[in-house]
């Protein structure tokens, strides 16, 4: 058997809150292989922010068990990477200093020379070369969202979690987004987590995606994306493409308890 | 640019000054009931040597006592905004003291310390302006939105790394905000204990001899000597605020 680098093994968590315990996650199996790229998509409120803390180890699930790299998550680990939907940037650094935050806590063989030739690359990599000595607030959403994504991944990490890193952005900037996102990933591999509510984006991106049903979540579909390493948006509108969404879109309405209206759709 | 941000200012204040002339001329008034800026001056040359000693006492007195709350402020602002439980403890014990009016309360230090005239300044001062810095910090710091500490917390930093690289940084603006009315506040309290305690010393005991004597062009111009120096502690305030968290300032579009 293939050992797989994220493994998530019928996890189940609650929230204490003030009305009692508030069922989150029930019995969720998730498995990504090294250099896999997994999206993760579900109703909202299902419990996916909580399944991102749980792998970064910030929480304990109450029972099951989560798996890096053969080895059981108890706590934070410095070979994970993660960005949020809300970029937050420190406005105190400059752009480069922002990057460069994750190695002043990360140990690295890395010279402090190194360190900066990297961070540079990397912005030069996702289209922010010239923008170093900026403050968070001169860049577009976009643009902080790019070095967001420069500071999950300085430190190399193994894993990287994205916790819908593209919502807040416009269609035009997200597909750029999504380009750079494939640039990075055949230059910087990692296997990594996409929490996101845009089925066009899980399929463009991931090689899996996963749908969760609706709060308390649990796996309820896998697919396998088959599209090649190199894409394209265009291969969004191939009639393959069509099939995947329209079976994702059905899935999503199953987890929101809203299936008849798909069967309705179908029989009109 | 720089010469701009001076003139203007000076302008206001030469201007300020005229129409007060202006004022006490055209009304008839009498010195005692509102002296005018020519009178200031010889007021202040007369006692120009008081006005030196008296006002570095005021001042320095203000300065450690707007130290010694800031020190015990953050500290206070640092429990209270880093443990829910602490906040809950601590915040209505807070607030009835701020509610105490300063005044009621400078005659009883004045009677529990009889005559230690800087002691008993400096914790007036103190007193009265640890409040809004306590306040502001215990804000800045638990309204720390998740991402932030996340950010560094899945990267196993520790609290104290988290606190000192996000949540001290991110809460200068408020602590600064909270020390401009800090500065004003100690002030106050300094000078109401200067005006009470006999031979205090300070520039709240000039204006108070100055009562006693009848001499109303003192009166003012230890009024207008306070608000000079209380311009100078603001700004000084303003411009170590530019230095650390000039940052907050959005730029100018
Ligand atoms: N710290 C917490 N304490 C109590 N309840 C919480 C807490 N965090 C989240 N919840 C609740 O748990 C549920 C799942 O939250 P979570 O943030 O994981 O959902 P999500 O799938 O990421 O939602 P969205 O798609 O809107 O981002 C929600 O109903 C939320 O109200
Ligand atoms: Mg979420």
């Amino acid at each position: 058997m293939i050992q797989s680098l994220i493994s998530i093994k019928s996890v189940r968590h609650a929230y204490k809150t003030a009305s009692g315990p508030l069922p989150v996650l029930d019995g969720l199996d998730i498995d990504v292989p090294e250099g896999g790229f997994v999206a993760v998509v579900g109703p909202s409120g299902c419990g996916k922010s909580t399944l991102t803390r749980l792998l970064a180890g910030l929480m304990k699930p109450d029972e099951g068990e989560v798996w890096l790299h053969g080895e059981r998550v108890t706590g934070p680990k410095s070979t994970v990477g993660m960005a949020f939907q809300n970029p937050v940037l420190l406005e105190w650094r400059t752009i480069l200093q922002n990057v460069m935050l994750p190695l002043e806590i990360v140990s690295t063989k890395m010279s402090r020379r190194e360190q900066e030739e990297r961070a540079r690359h990397l912005l030069a990599l996702v289209g922010l070369e010239g923008f170093e000595g900026k403050r968070p607030s001169e860049l577009s959403g976009g643009m902080r969202q790019r070095a967001s994504l420069c500071r999950a991944i300085v430190h190399k990490p193994e894993v990287l979690i994205l916790d819908e890193p593209f919502g807040a952005l416009d269609a035009f900037t997200r597909e750029d987004l999504w380009q750079t996102m494939h640039r990075v990933k055949s230059e910087e591999p990692f296997t990594g987590v996409l929490i996101t509510h845009d089925l066009r984006e899980s399929i463009f991106l991931a090689d899996q995606v996963v749908v969760l049903s609706g709060r308390p979540a649990r796996t309820q579909y896998v697919m396998d994306v088959h599209l090649g390493a190199e894409r394209d948006i265009e291969d969004l509108y191939t009639p393959d493409s069509a099939e995947a969404l329209r079976v994702l879109r059905h899935q999503i309405r199953v987890a929101q308890g809203r299936a008849e209206d798909t069967e309705q759709e179908a029989a009109e | 640019m720089i010469l701009k941000k001076v003139l203007v200012p000076v302008a206001a204040l030469i201007l300020f000054g005229i129409f007060w002339e202006l004022l006490v001329w055209a009304n008839g008034w009498p010195n005692y009931k509102m002296a005018s800026p020519s009178d200031l001056w010889p007021a202040f040359w007369k006692f120009r040597w008081l006005f030196l000693e008296y006002g570095w006492d005021t001042l320095w007195r203000t300065v450690v006592g707007l130290l010694l709350s800031v020190f015990f402020g953050v500290f206070l602002g640092m429990v209270m905004g880093l443990s829910r439980t602490m906040r809950d403890a601590l915040y209505p014990l807070l607030v009835g003291f701020n509610a105490i009016p300063k005044a009621t309360v400078v005659p009883i230090i004045a009677l529990l310390f009889v005559g230690q005239h800087d002691m008993n300044t400096i914790l007036i001062a103190f007193l009265i302006s640890f409040f809004p810095i306590a306040v502001s910090v215990s804000i800045g710091l638990s309204t720390l939105e998740p991402e932030y500490r996340d950010i560094l917390a899945s990267l196993g930093a520790s609290k104290f790394t988290i606190f000192w690289k996000i949540a001290l940084p991110k809460t200068l603006p408020e602590f600064f905000g909270a020390l401009k009315v800090a500065v004003t506040l100690a002030f106050i309290g300094t000078n109401l204990m200067e005006i009470v305690e006999p031979h205090g010393r300070g520039l709240g005991h000039l204006f108070d001899s100055g009562k006693i004597s009848a001499d109303y062009p003192l009166m003012f111009a230890v009024l207008i000597a306070l608000a000079l120096m209380g311009i100078v502690l603001y700004y000084i305030v303003v411009a170590l605020e530019q230095v650390f968290a000039g940052w907050a300032e959005r730029p100018q579009t």
